[in-house]
């Protein structure tokens, strides 16, 4: 198993964001956190990546425990920094580098990759994510589109086992969101682990063969993304869908809850 | 509408913006020198960092006067070699070194007892006394400002850990390089928003209202977004170590300014004794 958790929990100053949570995500599996805002999903990637430990609970990553004690040690730190890597929701948190170059090889020198391969993995990543032409900016003065591009690159540079996206596809519009996913579909050739953060219902059964749905930091679902999305009542009740009333071709006005199905 | 009309209903958040914008130019001012083409820019820069740090000690060390307006001619004359303009080295290095160093030395110059200037409530002893602290902290901006403007921030890190500066101090000061940039995009952010929602005049009342109600919520984003970046580093693999992808390379060129460095610092402490 790649990532088992048993009860955990997690508070922020007495709010409790992750409340109890036991679930548990195969090797290679691609899985959606399916949430509306402040449901947990953000803390949840961020547990799941060692940046903030539970107050009671235990998260096992491949059968070792995942806790302050472990990350200190480099014999665990360095293969699981290697292993999993995350892109966060805001990308100017993981935007501090003087130029984009430097930015996206952040990740290897600190890995201490040979210099050579961190030159020739950053020109390829450049390339395949259309930014080479970035290379020599300042990452502050890019677009919000631009810098999410930085981001990701910066972190699939790593090549990591284990992919962590917290909201991959805010900030990008129509074209990049779809490119975005046809990345994340075809990258590692379906073999990684892709674990996104998400409320965005369109691309689901693209991005993902398993959800789970988080309300208050609590589970209250999981199955395959067609169960899901055909649960409205499940969807309604947290939030990820709703009703509004719109126009059909026939020029009848009504309202029901719906999915859109594209990110515009 | 009229411009003053505009200028008076939103003077104090636009003015405010401008000064925002023109703080993150001059953030973001010192990479742009030190790509450029350069005296100290083509030296390694752990001779810089060695060389300019002896002469701020030598600066210190010494108790004549003539010494250290030396060293500071000597230190406008290198920045200036180094595409530094010297408009920058008066309004960034001189500016805030007189001012504070200034506010400390003036009472001084009537404190210090001893011959008095011309009939007047100075003495001698106590101008000599603050041309001292004014010309050291004047001369000490001036050299760290060239080490700064010439060399890109994560090499300076890394020459410092080169020197055995613990990783703390170095994390500290590399974290505190982002923070400034976050904390003034912030507060950009944050007057921009404002603007967008204000349609009558402020009075000075509502300014200072809004000016302090402005620096708290700035001061707790600033934090929150402070701990995610270095959430963002950790995840990366970080763990205060500083790695560039250039290697520090000595040439004859490095080795004849470390020389001519430490021949100035010696004499330099030895002259002015």
């Amino acid at each position: 198993m790649l990532f088992e958790l048993d009860h955990l929990t997690y508070s922020y100053e007495g709010v409790t964001a992750i409340d109890d949570l036991s679930l548990a995500i195969p090797e290679g599996s691609r899985v959606a956190l399916l949430g509306a805002n402040g449901s947990g999903k953000s803390t949840l990637l961020r547990l799941l990546d060692g940046l903030m430990f539970g107050q009671s609970g235990v998260i096992w990553f491949r059968g070792e425990e995942l806790c302050e004690e472990h990350l200190a040690d480099e014999s665990f730190s360095f293969p699981f920094r290697r292993t999993v890597g995350i892109v966060f929701q805001n990308p100017d948190v993981q935007l501090f580098n003087p130029t984009v170059f430097d930015e996206i090889a952040f990740g290897p020198l600190q890995l201490r990759w040979p210099k050579k391969e961190i030159r020739d993995h950053v020109g390829e990543i450049l390339d395949r994510l259309r930014i080479g032409h970035l290379k020599d900016r300042v990452p502050h003065r890019l677009s919000g589109g631009e810098k999410k591009r930085v981001a990701l690159a910066s972190v699939l540079v790593l090549d990591p086992a284990v992919l962590l996206l917290d909201e991959p596809a805010s900030a990008l519009d129509p074209r990049s969101h779809s490119e975005l996913v046809d990345l994340l579909v075809e990258w590692g050739g379906g073999a990684k682990s892709v674990i996104t953060a998400t409320h965005e219902l369109g691309d689901l059964e693209d991005i993902a063969d398993r959800c789970f749905v988080l309300d208050g930091g609590r589970l209250v679902a999981e199955g395959q993304p067609d169960e899901i999305l055909r649960n409205t009542e499940l969807l309604e009740r947290t939030n990820l869908i709703h009703a509004h009333r719109h126009r059909h071709g026939s020029g009848e006005i009504h309202s029901h809850a719906h999915i859109h199905k594209d990110a515009s | 509408m009229s411009d003053v009309h505009v200028r008076k209903r939103g003077g104090f958040i636009e003015h405010t913006l401008e000064g925002l914008h023109a703080a993150m130019e001059r953030a973001l001012y010192a990479e742009t020198v030190a790509s450029r083409r350069g005296l100290l820019q083509q030296l390694d820069p752990r001779v810089k960092v060695a060389g300019l740090l002896s002469l701020v000690v030598a600066v210190a060390l010494a108790a004549k006067l003539w010494l250290i307006g030396a060293i500071l001619a000597l230190a406008v004359t290198v920045a200036c070699l180094s595409a530094i303009p010297l408009r920058v080295i008066a309004g960034r290095a001189w500016l805030g070194a007189l001012l504070f160093s200034g506010m400390i030395a003036t009472p001084a110059i009537f404190l210090t007892p001893g011959t008095p200037l011309y009939g007047l409530p100075i003495t001698v002893q106590g101008l000599r006394t603050a041309s001292f602290l004014v010309l050291r902290a004047v001369s000490a901006a001036t050299l760290m400002l060239a080490l700064v403007y010439t060399t890109p921030w994560n090499h300076v890190l890394k020459a410092l850990r080169i020197f055995r500066v613990p990783v703390v101090f170095v994390v500290i000061l590399g974290m505190t390089c982002r923070y400034i940039l976050l904390l003034l995009e912030t507060a950009h952010q944050m007057f921009e928003s404002r603007k967008s929602r204000t349609v009558n005049a402020i009075t000075p009342a509502e300014q200072r209202r809004l000016a302090v109600a402005g620096s708290g919520v700035l001061l707790g984003k600033t934090l929150q977004m402070s701990d995610e970046v270095y959430l963002a580093m950790r995840a990366r693999g970080f763990r205060g170590e500083v790695f560039l992808l250039e290697d520090f390379h000595m040439r004859k060129l490095d080795w004849l300014a470390l020389g001519t460095f430490a021949l100035l610092a010696a004499f330099s402490i030895w002259a002015g004794r």
